[in-house]
C-alpha cells in the first residue's frame, strides 16, 4: 500500500489520474473502518487532509459552495442559516467525534443509500463539483447516485465540493434509528420548501438502493398547493393532502430487508417522516417564514 | 457489593490449587473463631476506628492509573520482540473440514508459525468451564461461525492477518441444528457425538451415536435439564379463578464489555510460559489451560492484567491458550489483541430463550400455582449451560410464594453461537417472562400490578419452588412500595420556550418527533437472582494477607487472585483490612496464581467470598499479633488478658478505648502472614426429578420502576427514568454499590430496547458483529437513574453483605416492557422490542 | 512510511509505519502511549478519542500519514494540557512546549513484559489522604472529577471520556445536562450506565467555576 500525500489540489488531480485506483481519504470515517477489518487494501491511499480548500466554505451569494472536506460539525454550527437541511442532517451523524471529521464529500463518495447528507442535498436540490485533470464539471444531486455504493464519478475524479442554493424557505431533516444516538439511519428524509420556485422537494435515505426522490409525491404536492393557493394564502395544509403526501413518499421507497429493520418498517417510516416533516416546514413557513417572505416582497 | 459479571452455579470441576491454608476450611460466614489463645475473645467485629474502612465510600485505589492511561490493561501488553497471533475463524457454522492447508501462510516471510489442530502439543486438546467439549483447534468440523481453526504468528499483526487468509480450508457444509425442533428432530445431526458427560445420574439408555441418555437429558442435543416440581400444580390450577398464558421471547444479548478479549504469553527458560490476560478466574483458566500445553500447572505462571470490563465474558477462555502455544512454538512472546468483530466471536453470549408460561391466581389475587417451560439455546459448546438452566428453573417462579410449581428447563446444544455466563444469567431471562406474566394476571384479577406483586410476594421464612427457606430477609414487598413511592418525572420535558428539545424525546438528535405521537407508559418489575455459586459446587477463596512495619507505620498487603474487571473488589478490600487491622495503608498486590483461588468473578460472588476470606485472615492475622503483644507486653498491663482488643488507627486499643500499645512497637520486626481459604455455607444439587434441595447460599432482590416515552407512530421509545429499590445488606463502599446497580440496570435497558446478536436461521451465522449494528446506550439513551439502597442485614454473610452486581440486571429489562405495554397497549412477548413490534411491520 | 507529529507537546517520529495503520495504532504501539484505547476500531465507541490539532477525533479513523505534521493530545498529555490551559488563564505564559513530563514518563517503550499495575502504585493510590485529595497530584480537574464521582469501573472507556469531556468544559465551561450527554454521545460506557459519568463533568464544571471566581 503507498500513502500519497498531495499538498494541493492540482497535486491531488495529478495523483488521482496517475493512480484511478487510488481511494481518496479525508475524514477516513469509512475508509478507515475498511482497512481496520480487512475489507480494503487499496494499493493507493490519497489522503486529501492537506488539501486546504477542500475544508473552506463560500456563502457570499445565493449559492453556498462547501467544500467537500468541510466537517459537518462546522456546517451544524456556520450554515444552519442557508443550509438548514443539511445543518440538521449533519447534526444527525454518528458522534461529535465523527462529526469533527467527516464531510459530505466522504458521503457522496462512499455513496451509500445511508449516508445522512443525501436527502438534504436531493431536497435542496444540490450539485456536485467534481474535477480531475481533465477539467471540472457540476453533476446534478438527481443524477449523482448510480447504485448501491455508486456514483457518476469517473475514476480519475475526486469531489471537489457541493453548492447548494441558500435556502429560500424552511427545511427539515428526520431519520430513524433505533438509539438516540450514533447510529446509521434504518430510514431518513429529509424536505425542503422553496418558495422562490413555489416547489416542494424531497430526499429519502436508506429506503431504495440509492438516495431517491420521492416524485411523485413532489408532484402530487405541488399541484395541491398551487390548486388551493396555498403558498399565498398560508393556510394550513389539509391532512388529506398530508396524508396522500405521505403516502406517495412511502411508495417512493424500494427498501431491502436487513438487521437495521423491514421493509415494512421503513416504507412505513418514511410515511410518518414525511407527513411530519411537511407539518414541520410548512408550519414554519406559515408562521416566521412566510412572513419574512412577505415583508421581503413587500419591501 | 460486589461484581458486574456474570454468574455461576452448578460447576462440576473443581480448582483446587495452590491453597496452601494457616487455617482449615472455614466455618459458617463471619461467625466467631476460636485460636489456641486461652481467654482472648475471638471474632471481634471490628468496627470502622479507622479511616477508610468499610462502609465509607473510598475511592479506587487503581483511578488515578485509570483517569492518566497509565493502567495496563491485557491489549496494552508489550514485549521487546514480541509477534502478533492471529487466528483463523470459520466462515460457516457446520462443516467437515475436508483438509486444511497452511503452506502459502508459513511461506509469507514475517510468519514464525501456523498451527492447526494437528499441532497440538498433547493428547488434551479440549477444554470447557463444566464440560470439556470444546477443541483448542477446530477437528474435521467446525460446529459454529467464527469457530477457531488455525492460529498464526507474525511480526506484524498485517502480516498475519494476510498469512490467514492465505490458509485454504476446504469445508463440506453441514445441515445446521438451529432451535429445540431442529435439535431434536428425528436424523437430526448431534452436535456432540459420543459424549462422554453425563450431567446427573446413571444413563437409562442409548440414545443415537451411542451417546448415552440420562433420564434427564432426553436427547444427546440437549446439553441439561432440570425440572423443578413442588406440590401439584395440575391440582392447583383447578382452584385458580383466573388463568393466563404467555410464550415468551429472549434474545441474544452480548456483554460487549469494551476491552477486547486480548493478552501476551512470554516464554519462561524454564520451558514455561508467563501469561499476562483479561479473566474473570485466573485458577479456572489455568486448570483449562496447563493440560493443553502439557505443561504442570506451576509452570504456566499467569498474572492479571487490567480488565476492560467482563459481565461474564471472560468466564470462558478466548486467546489464552492460542497465545501460550505459539509463544512456546516459536520461543518469543506472543500478543494476540481481537478486534471488535472477532470478539464477537471470541466469547459466549447470553442464552436466548424461549419461556412458555402458565401463571393462576384466585379471586383474590392469589397466585395458586405456576407452569413452565424454559428453553435455553446454548449454542455449539456447553459452557456455563448446566448452571444456567439450574438458576432458570429454580428462580423460575421469581420472587413469589407459589406452594404448586411445575417447571422444566433445558439448554440446547445447536450450531448457533456458544453462549453462557452473563450478568444475571438463567434468572434474567426468567425475569422477563415472569414478569409479564405477573402483569398479565394482575389484569386479569383486576388489581393494580403492584399491589398483586405485593400481596404474592416472598419474605424471610418463605419457601422456594425448590423447598429451600428463605432464611434471611427478602424485603420484597418492600422494594416494590419504595420504588413506587419515587416522585415520578414531570410530563413533556422536551418543552421549552424555543420549541421541542429534541433530545429529550424518543429519536434524539435524529429529530424524528417534535411530540407527536409521543405517548408516557409506567412498569414495575422485581426479581430475584442467587448470589455465588449454587449445587453444591465448592466455592471458596483464598486470602493471603501479611503486616508488617514499612517506614515507620504499621501497613497491610493483601494478595488474593481476585479478578477486578472493574467492579471495584481491590477498593473493598483494602477497606476490609483497614477495618479489620487498623491500619491506614494498605497494598493490594496484583492478583496471579502464586496465591490460591479466588474462585470467578462473577455469581455476584465476590464481595462475599474473597471479601470474606480477606475478613477471615484478617482475622487471623489479627490473632496473631495480639499474641505478639501478649508475649511482649502483656505483663504491662493486665488489660492484655482480660479485655476484648481492637487494632484502630495503628494501634491496639481496648474495646473501652484504651490504647495498650502502638502497632510498630508490638510487630517490630516481625511481619506477620496468613493465607487461608474461606467457604461460605455449604450448598446441595437439586434433585434431578423434582429439583428439590438447598441449591443456593444467597438471594438478592431489586425492584425498577420505569417511565418511558414512546413515539407510537415510529415505534421509538425513550426510557425517561429508570428507577431501582434494591436490598444490598451491607453497603461496603456505597458509591460503588450505586455504580453497580446503574451499570447493570442500563444493561437491562439496552436489552429492553436495541441489544441483540442477529443470527441467520438458515445459516446459523452471525448477522451483525459489530458496533455499528451491535447497539448499546449511548449517554443519550440513558436517564436519570434513581437509586433506593435499602440494608437489611443477612446474618449468615460477612459483614451482613449481599451481592449486588446481578439483581439490578433482571428486574430493569421487565420494567421498561412493561413500561412499553403501558403506553402502547400491545402485548409485546419478546425483547428486546424493535420498532417494527410497535408499529407491525415486523 | 515514516511519521512525524507532536505528541503532548513532543515532537514523535515512527519509522515502518504501514500505510494501513491508524495514529491509534501509531500511539499505542509504536510510541508506547497505551492511553487510547482500542475498543472498536470502526468509530463507534469514543475510546480511541484524542485531539488532532485541537479538535477531538477518534485516533481510529486517522490514517497515521494524516497525522504528519500535526498536533495531537492524548489521556496522558491532559494534566500537562490543563495546566498550561490553567497558566494561560492566569496570564502567563503560552509557549505550549510540555514541561510536566506527564506526556513522557509512560511514553517510553516497556523492555520487559510490563505485568500489570505494579502493587505498589496502587497502595500509594490507596491511601485515602492521597485519593481523596482534590485538585493537586498531577491530574487534570476533569481527570480528579472522574476519581472523586466514582465515574470509573473498569476505565476501558475514561481516557477516551476525559478527553472528550475536557474538550467540552473548555468550549462550554458552564453546561447542561443535555449538552454533556449530546457532548458525550459518541463515547460508550458499559459499566456505569453513565450516570456518575454525568456526576463527574458536572464536579469538574464546578470546580472549574470555583476556580475562576477566585
Amino acid at each position: 500500500m503507498d500513502f500519497l500525500r498531495p499538498a494541493s489540489w492540482e497535486e491531488a488531480l495529478a495523483a488521482k489520474a496517475a493512480h484511478p485506483g487510488a481511494v481518496p481519504i479525508a475524514g477516513g470515517t469509512d475508509v478507515m473502518v475498511e482497512i481496520n477489518f480487512d475489507h480494503r487494501r487499496p494499493e493507493h491511499l490519497l489522503d486529501l487532509n492537506r488539501v486546504e480548500e477542500l475544508g473552506e466554505w463560500e456563502a457570499d451569494g445565493d449559492t453556498v459552495r462547501l467544500g467537500a472536506s468541510v466537517p459537518y460539525t462546522r456546517i451544524m454550527e456556520h450554515l444552519r442559516g442557508p443550509l438548514p437541511g443539511l445543518a440538521l442532517a449533519s447534526h444527525t451523524v454518528a458522534s461529535p467525534q465523527i462529526r469533527n471529521r467527516g464531510g459530505v464529500g466522504g458521503n457522496l463518495g462512499t455513496a451509500s443509500p445511508a449516508g445522512d447528507a443525501h436527502p438534504a442535498l436531493l431536497a435542496a436540490g444540490a450539485e456536485v463539483e467534481v474535477a480531475s485533470v481533465r477539467g471540472t464539471r457540476r453533476i446534478p444531486i438527481d443524477d449523482f447516485y448510480t447504485g448501491v455504493k455508486r456514483n457518476a464519478l469517473a475514476a480519475d475524479e475526486l469531489i471537489r465540493a457541493v453548492h447548494v442554493k441558500r435556502a429560500s424557505g424552511p427545511q427539515q431533516f428526520a431519520k430513524v434509528g433505533t438509539r438516540n444516538a450514533m447510529v446509521i439511519a434504518v430510514c431518513a428524509f429529509g424536505l425542503a420548501l422553496h418558495p422562490d420556485t413555489r416547489t416542494v422537494r424531497t430526499g429519502i435515505g436508506s429506503a431504495a438502493p440509492t438516495p431517491v426522490r420521492a416524485r411523485a409525491a413532489e408532484d402530487f404536492l405541488n399541484a395541491a398547493l398551487e390548486e388551493d393557493r396555498l403558498w399565498d394564502s398560508g393556510r394550513a395544509v389539509p391532512p388529506s393532502v398530508a396524508e396522500e403526501f405521505a403516502a406517495l413518499c412511502s411508495a417512493a421507497c424500494n427498501p431491502i430487508d436487513d438487521v437495521r429493520g423491514t421493509a415494512g418498517y421503513r416504507r412505513h417510516a418514511v410515511g410518518v417522516l414525511a407527513r411530519r416533516t411537511l407539518t414541520w416546514t410548512w408550519e414554519a413557513y406559515r408562521g416566521t417564514g412566510r412572513a419574512a417572505d412577505e415583508r421581503g416582497g413587500a419591501a | 457489593m460486589t461484581t458486574g459479571t456474570g454468574a455461576g452455579t452448578s460447576r462440576t470441576g473443581t480448582a483446587t490449587t495452590g491453597a496452601a491454608g494457616a487455617s482449615g476450611p472455614g466455618g459458617a460466614a463471619g461467625t466467631a473463631r476460636t485460636t489456641g489463645t486461652a481467654g482472648t475473645p475471638a471474632g471481634l467485629t471490628q468496627h470502622s476506628g479507622t479511616r477508610g474502612g468499610i462502609g465509607e465510600s473510598t475511592l479506587r485505589p487503581d483511578g488515578t492509573l485509570k483517569v492518566t492511561g497509565e493502567f495496563a490493561y491485557s491489549s496494552d501488553m508489550w514485549h521487546e520482540d514480541m509477534l502478533w497471533g492471529h487466528i483463523l475463524r470459520s466462515t460457516t457454522a457446520h462443516a467437515e473440514i475436508v483438509s486444511i492447508d497452511t503452506s502459502a501462510a508459513l511461506a509469507q516471510p514475517g510468519v514464525y508459525a501456523v498451527m492447526t489442530y494437528d499441532d497440538l502439543p498433547t493428547d488434551v486438546r479440549h477444554y470447557g468451564l463444566e464440560i470439556q467439549d470444546t477443541p483448542v483447534l477446530a477437528h474435521g468440523r467446525v460446529r459454529h461461525h467464527g469457530e477457531p481453526v488455525a492460529i498464526v504468528a507474525a511480526d506484524h499483526p498485517e502480516t498475519a492477518r494476510r498469512a490467514a487468509a492465505k490458509i485454504v480450508v476446504e469445508y463440506r457444509e453441514l445441515p445446521v441444528v438451529t432451535d429445540e425442533a431442529s435439535a431434536t428432530a428425528p436424523g437430526a445431526p448431534l452436535i456432540h457425538e459420543n459424549r462422554t458427560d453425563l450431567p446427573q445420574g446413571p444413563p437409562t439408555g442409548s440414545g443415537p451415536g451411542g451417546t448415552p441418555v440420562t433420564g434427564h437429558v432426553p436427547h444427546p442435543n440437549i446439553v441439561h435439564r432440570q425440572p423443578i416440581v413442588r406440590g401439584n400444580a395440575e391440582e392447583a390450577a383447578r382452584r385458580a379463578d383466573f388463568v393466563v398464558r404467555g410464550e415468551y421471547t429472549f434474545g441474544m444479548q452480548d456483554q460487549a464489555f469494551l476491552g477486547p478479549e486480548s493478552g501476551l504469553a512470554v516464554p519462561g527458560e524454564d520451558g514455561g510460559v508467563d501469561l499476562y490476560v483479561a479473566t474473570q478466574w485466573l485458577h479456572s483458566d489455568l486448570r483449562q489451560i496447563a493440560p493443553v500445553l502439557g505443561l504442570p500447572e506451576d509452570k504456566v505462571r499467569m498474572t492479571l492484567s487490567g480488565v476492560g470490563g467482563a459481565f461474564g465474558g471472560r468466564e470462558d477462555l478466548s486467546m489464552q491458550i492460542h497465545a501460550c502455544l505459539l509463544a512456546l512454538r516459536t520461543g518469543k512472546p506472543v500478543k494476540i489483541v481481537y478486534n471488535r468483530f472477532e470478539s464477537f466471536f471470541g466469547h459466549v453470549h447470553r442464552h436466548p430463550a424461549k419461556l412458555t408460561y402458565e401463571h393462576g391466581a384466585t379471586r383474590d389475587g392469589k397466585l395458586t400455582h405456576v407452569r413452565a417451560r424454559i428453553v435455553l439455546d446454548g449454542g455449539a459448546y456447553a459452557s456455563a449451560s448446566p448452571a444456567v438452566v439450574g438458576n432458570a428453573s429454580s428462580l423460575g417462579v421469581g420472587p413469589y410464594v407459589v406452594d404448586d410449581v411445575d417447571i422444566e428447563a433445558v439448554a440446547l446444544y445447536t450450531n448457533n453461537p456458544p453462549c453462557g455466563a452473563m450478568r444475571g444469567f438463567g434468572a434474567v431471562q426468567a425475569c422477563f417472562a415472569y414478569e409479564a406474566q405477573m402483569d398479565k394476571l394482575a389484569a386479569a384479577v383486576g388489581m393494580d400490578p403492584v399491589e398483586f406483586r405485593r400481596l404474592n410476594a416472598m419474605k424471610q421464612g418463605s419457601v422456594m419452588p425448590t423447598g429451600q427457606v428463605v432464611d434471611s430477609p427478602a424485603p420484597v414487598a418492600e422494594l416494590l412500595r419504595r420504588v413506587k413511592a419515587m416522585p415520578l418525572p414531570p410530563e413533556r420535558q422536551w418543552e421549552s420556550s424555543e420549541g421541542a428539545d429534541v433530545r429529550q424525546l424518543p429519536g434524539g438528535l435524529s429529530n424524528t418527533t417534535h411530540g407527536e405521537g409521543v405517548v408516557r407508559g409506567v412498569g414495575y418489575a422485581v426479581g430475584i437472582k442467587n448470589v455465588g455459586f449454587s449445587e453444591g459446587f465448592d466455592d471458596y477463596s483464598t486470602a493471603r494477607v501479611r503486616m508488617e512495619v514499612v517506614g515507620g507505620e504499621a501497613v497491610a498487603t493483601v494478595h488474593t487472585a481476585m479478578a477486578e474487571v472493574g467492579q471495584g473488589g481491590v477498593t473493598v478490600h483494602a477497606q476490609i483490612a483497614r477495618t479489620e487491622l487498623g491500619v491506614s495503608r494498605v497494598t493490594i498486590d496484583p492478583a496471579d496464581t502464586r496465591v490460591g483461588s479466588a474462585g470467578s468473578t462473577s455469581a455476584s460472588r465476590q464481595t462475599y467470598v474473597t471479601g470474606g476470606a480477606i475478613k477471615n485472615s484478617c482475622e487471623l492475622v489479627r490473632e496473631k499479633v495480639l499474641e505478639l503483644g501478649r508475649r511482649r507486653f502483656g505483663t504491662y498491663h493486665p488489660a492484655w488478658a482480660t479485655a476484648e482488643l481492637l487494632l484502630e488507627d495503628g494501634k491496639v486499643v481496648t474495646d473501652g478505648g484504651e490504647v495498650l500499645a502502638d502497632l510498630v512497637d508490638v510487630l517490630g520486626e516481625e511481619a506477620v502472614e496468613v493465607e487461608a481459604e474461606w467457604r461460605h455455607r455449604p450448598t446441595r444439587p437439586f434433585d434431578p426429578r423434582t429439583g428439590q434441595g438447598d441449591g443456593h447460599v444467597q438471594y438478592s432482590f431489586a425492584a425498577h420502576r420505569a417511565v418511558v416515552e414512546v413515539d407510537t407512530e415510529l415505534g421509538l421509545v425513550k426510557v425517561v427514568e429508570l428507577a431501582c429499590a434494591q436490598d444490598v445488606g451491607k453497603a461496603l463502599n456505597p458509591l460503588s454499590v450505586v455504580g453497580q446497580i446503574q451499570g447493570g440496570t442500563v444493561q437491562g435497558l439496552g436489552m429492553a430496547v436495541m441489544e441483540e446478536i442477529l443470527v441467520d436461521p438458515a445459516t446459523a451465522k452471525v448477522r451483525n458483529p459489530s458496533f455499528t449494528d451491535y447497539l448499546i446506550p449511548t449517554i443519550l439513551d440513558t436517564p436519570t437513574l434513581p437509586v433506593d439502597v435499602l440494608e437489611l442485614a443477612d446474618d449468615h454473610a460477612p459483614y451482613g453483605l449481599r451481592g449486588v452486581g446481578e439483581a439490578p440486571t433482571l428486574s430493569s429489562t421487565p420494567a421498561v416492557l412493561a413500561a412499553i405495554r403501558n403506553a402502547t397497549g400491545l402485548q409485546l412477548d419478546r425483547t428486546p422490542v424493535r420498532p417494527e413490534h410497535l408499529t407491525g411491520t415486523a | 512510511m515514516r511519521v512525524s507529529f507532536t505528541v503532548n507537546g513532543r515532537p514523535q517520529e515512527a519509522d515502518d509505519v504501514w500505510e494501513g495503520e491508524s495514529l491509534l495504532y501509531v500511539l499505542r504501539e509504536r510510541l508506547g502511549l497505551p492511553g487510547s484505547k482500542n475498543a472498536c476500531e470502526q468509530g463507534e465507541c469514543g475510546s480511541c478519542t484524542v485531539r488532532l490539532d485541537g479538535v477531538p477525533v477518534c485516533s481510529c479513523l486517522v490514517a497515521a500519514g494524516q497525522a504528519e505534521g500535526r498536533e495531537v493530545v492524548t489521556v496522558e498529555g491532559l494534566a500537562d494540557l490543563a495546566e498550561r490551559r490553567a497558566r494561560r488563564c492566569a496570564g502567563g505564559d503560552g509557549s505550549g512546549s510540555c514541561a510536566s513530563g506527564a506526556c513522557g514518563t509512560s511514553g517510553a517503550p516497556l523492555d520487559e513484559a510490563p505485568g500489570v499495575p505494579a502493587g505498589d502504585a496502587w497502595s500509594r493510590a490507596a491511601r485515602p489522604q492521597d485519593s481523596q485529595a482534590g485538585g493537586g497530584g498531577g491530574l487534570a480537574p476533569i481527570q480528579q472529577a472522574f476519581i472523586d464521582a466514582g465515574a470509573v469501573q473498569c476505565g476501558f472507556c475514561t481516557p477516551g471520556l476525559l478527553v472528550a469531556a475536557d474538550e467540552m468544559l473548555e468550549r462550554n465551561p458552564d453546561p447542561s445536562d443535555a449538552d454533556i450527554r449530546e457532548a458525550l454521545s459518541g463515547n460508550l460506557c458499559r459499566c456505569t450506565g453513565y450516570e456518575k459519568i454525568m456526576d463527574a463533568v458536572r464536579l469538574a464544571a464546578a470546580r472549574q467555576a470555583e476556580e475562576a471566581a477566585r
